[in-house]
This record gives structure tokens, C-alpha cells and sequence, in this order.
């Protein structure tokens, strides 16, 4: 376990490098993913503890957003003024993005399934 | 309070070991629940747990600055965990090669129609800018919907709050939605509902079907690193 959190800390810390080194607008972290998954396929996989770990890490994904989550203590202003806003937003904005994804699938699904290829 | 409990108190308040620890309760009291109503979407285990830590905190007077002091240490975490989402991005990228047209495109309307219409609608309802701006990644998983945030002017901890609305709103509707459309196909349904609601989308869809699951996966990976690349892009801030 140790040694697949250094890894992953590894890549985490060459993503953060990277990003500042280059002055790209990405966070550290998501480069340090790119990182891993190119390795990832250079050496044919994660070994078992790897994947255990970030099995172990991903399946309590919802505890490491509690801290922040609870950081809307700070914005209950902002969220009383604005509500109207945010939740339209939210909600037609969500409806928007299932329908346009399922169907721009759907659509670019068939012929690729036909005879066409 | 008498003098001794009012000493403990001080010294408590002052260490993270408290913020720790009442985060760690709370996600397990909350996860506690979830499972006791069997997985219901609106039982959400971020939701209570937030809602129970708020409450803790305004009850007891105690800043969200100190409280944060000790819980840091759980959301340093994110930080490995967003590289950790590689493994699933690979194990699941051989078996997609087949839909990898439809995946693409499904990628590029979804991520920016996630982004911009949230913008849009926002901006119709005269939201303020900070306001419109943390709106833009709420599709994104936390981690990386953060960095983006914080890259763009929104405001991070907003777009957390927001980020995980999403998430509910998506893992409650998506099923009705997709029925609605006669979208059946499980890779298709898990792969929109884990570009419009990332993690928690995906942990509602892994409970459907394996299939749904291992798609919405993939896409939440995808577009957190597209969104990454292109929003501040986008908005001219590259």
C-alpha cells in the first residue's frame, strides 16, 4: 500500500511540476492522470497493489469531498441571494448535458454499427 | 460550562484532531444511513454528512477556517485520487475501442453543453460573475472541478457545494431522462450520466449495471481532463 501511494504521489508531484513549470492551465493532479495512464499502457497495467489501492481510494471518494462540501458555510450569502440562479442552472443544465451526450451517441453509434464500417 | 470542560474545549478547538475525527464520524454515520435506505439517491452520503458537519459547527460557533485545520488531511486526498482515476481510464480503454467514435463526440457535446449552458442559464438569471463561473465545471469530479475553479475566478468551495448537486441531481433524473429518450443501450446511459454527474453518477450507475458503471467511469475521467484543458481555454484565460 505504501508503495502504490508513492506512486500515486509520485505522479501527483511530476503533474504539479509540469503545470508550473509550463504555465499550463490545468490542475497538477489531472496531468499527473495523463502521466499514469500513459504508463499505464507503456507497461501493460497496474500491478495488484495498485489497483487495490486505488480501488481502496475511489471506493470513499464521497469522504474526500466532505470537507469541501462543508466549506458552503462560508457561501450561505451567496447562495441565499442567488438561489433562483444556481438551482435553474443546475437543473436545466444537467438535463441538457444527459440529453445531448445520450443522444449525440446514439446518433453517431449507428452507423459505425452498420454497414458502413 | 465549568472551568475543566471549558479548558478541554479550548485545547479540542484548537487541534485538527477534532476536525478530523468529526469528519470521519460524520461520513460513516452518513454512509450508515445510505446503506439503511437502500442506496437512496436523495440519502447521498456527502449531503448528510455536510449537513450534519454544518450543524456541528454553527451549534458550537466553531470557523469552517479551524474545522478545515483538521480535516485537510482528508482533502489532501483528492489530490492522489484524482491520479488514481488512471486505473479505471485503463482498464475500461480497451474495451471501449469499438464505440470510439461515438464516445468522442459524445465527449465533446456533453462536456461543453455541461459547461457553457450552466454559464448561460446562470447568466439569463443574472447570476453574478464569481457565481457564473463556479458554475462552469459542476459536471466535473471535485478535485479537479477545484483546480478548475480556482483557475478560471469562480470561487473553489462554491463549486464544490455546486459540484455535488450535480452529481444528486443527475444520479436522481438520469434513469427518467434516458427512458424518456428510449436510450437503452447501458454504455451509452452510463457514459452521459458520467459526464453530466461524475462520481457520484458513476457510483449510482456501477449499482445498475457493471457495464453502465464502467462507461460512466471512463467519462468522468474524460471530462475532467478535457474540461481541465479546454474551459480556461474557452474563456480566454489560456
Amino acid at each position: 500500500m505504501i508503495s502504490s501511494l508513492s506512486i500515486l504521489l509520485f505522479f501527483q508531484l511530476a503533474g504539479e511540476v509540469i503545470v508550473r513549470g509550463l504555465q499550463l492551465p490545468v490542475p497538477g493532479p489531472v496531468i499527473g492522470m495523463l502521466l499514469l495512464f500513459l504508463a499505464l499502457l507503456l507497461r501493460e497495467g497496474p500491478n495488484e497493489a495498485l489497483r487495490e489501492t486505488s480501488q481502496n481510494l475511489l471506493q470513499h471518494l464521497s469522504l474526500l469531498f466532505i470537507p469541501a462540501g462543508t466549506g458552503i458555510m462560508l457561501h450561505f450569502h451567496r447562495v441565499a441571494d442567488e438561489w433562483v440562479a444556481l438551482l435553474l442552472s443546475l437543473l436545466l443544465s444537467t438535463l441538457a448535458t444527459l440529453i445531448v451526450t445520450a443522444v449525440v451517441m446514439k446518433l453517431l453509434q449507428k452507423p459505425a454499427t452498420g454497414a458502413s464500417s | 460550562m465549568s472551568p475543566q470542560l471549558n479548558e478541554l474545549w479550548v485545547y479540542l478547538a484548537a487541534s485538527p484532531l477534532l476536525g478530523l475525527t468529526i469528519t470521519l464520524l460524520a461520513y460513516q454515520l452518513a454512509l450508515w444511513l445510505y446503506r439503511h435506505s437502500n442506496m437512496h439517491p436523495l440519502a447521498n452520503p456527502v449531503l448528510i454528512a455536510v449537513s450534519i458537519l454544518v450543524l456541528l459547527l454553527t451549534l458550537t460557533a466553531t470557523s469552517y477556517q479551524t474545522y478545515f485545520d483538521g480535516a485537510q488531511f482528508v482533502h489532501f486526498l483528492l489530490g492522489p485520487a484524482t491520479v488514481a482515476l488512471a486505473i479505471p481510464l485503463y482498464t475500461q480503454f480497451r474495451r471501449v475501442k469499438a464505440m470510439l467514435l461515438p464516445i468522442i463526440g459524445g465527449l465533446l457535446a456533453g462536456s461543453l453543453t455541461a459547461a457553457f449552458s450552466a454559464i448561460a442559464v446562470a447568466r439569463l438569471f443574472e447570476a453574478s460573475l464569481p457565481t457564473q463561473l463556479s458554475l462552469a465545471p459542476k459536471s466535473v469530479t471535485t478535485p479537479i472541478a477545484m483546480g478548475i475553479a480556482e483557475r478560471i475566478g469562480g470561487i473553489p468551495s462554491l463549486t464544490a457545494v455546486l459540484v455535488i448537486a450535480t452529481g444528486i441531481l443527475g444520479a436522481v433524473g438520469g434513469r427518467y431522462v434516458f427512458n424518456a429518450l428510449r436510450i437503452h443501450d447501458p454504455a451509452i446511459r452510463g457514459f452521459a450520466i458520467g459526464i453530466a454527474s461524475h462520481g457520484i453518477g458513476t457510483a449510482r450507475a456501477f449499482q445498475v449495471n457493471e457495464q453502465s458503471g464502467a462507461f460512466a467511469a471512463l467519462a468522468m475521467g474524460l471530462n475532467g481532463a478535457l474540461t481541465a484543458l479546454l474551459l480556461p481555454l474557452l474563456l480566454g484565460l489560456g
